[in-house]
């Protein structure tokens, strides 16, 4: 079975925690977590990865800035971009998904929907 | 001699074929007669043949074999799309149980992971951060406070917040008004609708007394949902209740590791004071 790798990049110990765990329930993962923007984009230059989770109300960097860095870096250029946040509002969703989001889901966290998100996007 | 009589008496002859040719005429009235008999009975017959009971030839009996087979496999027929219903009725059934199963699965998981959180420090100001981070990610909450009761005045006292000022949160007296009554009896409190709804510190929209078993150690007062979540499904009303219970002993358990902390801390100053 191939290893796909997964980075979830999130402030909040307990949401990254959540997120994780629904994540174990996906066979052939690897989970990488990063504190905010910043971390998440030391380690994507220290790794290869096949899906990035992030929330966008992080401290140093946001979200947002961190979907902006990766897709204007041809290494991560076609890397899917899953944001996970509590901005439920409609220009707050096409703001993400114009700056290169593939999908947007809104807090509060759904398992089901993260899962079958992670699923599709990875297939 | 008899041919010269013949010869003699043609009046006779001619009587005598007259006669015969009359006996000929009634000979064949009566065949014609017979004829029509036989056939009416022909046709008696024929009819008795198709209309009848059977006369237990080979063919009738292979006929009624068929028939009864043709029955029997109809009732087969009807007894297997009964049973095709009642599998596909069990089978949607299981397909809801499974989505429940999920569902609750789910919410066992996010609870696990926020108890293990909530029970992962001893630190009183990190637990209150785990709660709110809690009420934010599982609850959907936008506004809202959490208030601990103060044992000697006998008031809840805001002591955390999100998406407003802590300090803007009024202290309440137990046993008065929705946030002190669901206090004093342990019941958790939802407001009747959300439609037009806006903040009240009177009237929260829903209020989580923290429980540990009778005990009351203080409530979680929620103001504002975020955009995005308009309800509360039945997942949510077993959450508050499961967290209350986890979110009070966390509190409980971390003020009291701070106070004896504290007040190690001041006797061993003491002692460090005496001995010196």
């Amino acid at each position: 079975m191939d290893v796909r790798k997964v980075l979830v990049v999130e402030d909040s110990p307990t949401m990254r925690q959540l997120i994780v765990f629904a994540l174990k329930r996906i066979r052939g993962l690897k989970i990488s977590e990063a504190n905010d923007g910043v971390d998440g984009l030391k380690k994507l230059s220290a790794d290869t990865f096949d899906l990035i989770l992030t929330d966008i109300n992080m401290p140093i960097m946001d979200g947002l800035k961190l979907v902006s860095m990766v897709r204007n870096d041809p290494r991560y250029k076609e890397v899917p971009i899953v944001v996970i946040t509590t901005e439920g509002a409609v220009e707050d969703r096409e703001r993400a998904l114009a700056l290169g989001a593939n999908e947007y889901i809104t807090k509060p966290i759904q398992t089901t929907t993260i899962l079958d998100t992670v699923k599709r996007l990875l297939a | 001699m008899g041919r010269n009589d013949d010869t003699k008496n043609p009046t006779n002859r001619g009587e005598e074929f007259l006669q015969v040719f009359k006996k000929g005429a009634e000979f064949t009235q009566e065949l014609l007669k017979e004829n029509e008999k036989l056939r009416y009975r022909l046709v008696g017959l024929e009819e008795a043949l198709g209309k009848g009971p059977s006369d237990g030839s080979e063919d009738d009996a292979e006929t009624l074999q068929l028939r009864q087979r043709v029955l029997e496999l109809e009732r087969e027929k009807e007894e297997i799309l009964g049973r095709v219903k009642e599998i596909e009725e069990e089978n949607e059934d299981f397909a809801h149980r499974y989505v429940e199963i999920e569902e609750e699965n789910n919410m066992l998981a996010n609870l696990y992971i926020a108890s293990f959180q909530l029970h992962s420090t001893l630190d009183f100001k990190e637990v209150l951060q785990i709660i709110l981070e809690i009420v934010i990610n599982l609850i959907g909450a936008e506004e809202f406070g959490v208030l601990l009761l103060d044992e000697k005045t006998n008031r809840l006292e805001p002591v955390a917040s999100e998406g407003l000022s802590t300090s803007d949160i009024p202290a309440v007296a137990i046993g008065r008004g929705i946030i002190g009554e669901a206090a004093q009896s342990g019941e958790n409190y939802f407001i009747d609708s959300m439609a037009g709804y806006e903040r009240n510190f009177e009237q929260p929209l829903v209020c989580i007394p923290l429980m540990i078993k009778d005990q009351n150690i203080g409530v979680i007062a929620i103001y504002k949902l975020l955009v995005q979540k308009d309800e509360f499904n039945s997942v949510d009303y077993e959450l508050f209740t499961l967290l209350a219970g986890h979110a009070a002993t966390a509190v409980f358990s971390s003020r009291l590791y701070s106070d004896s902390e504290r007040k190690l801390s001041t006797i061993q100053g003491f002692i460090d004071l005496l001995t010196k």
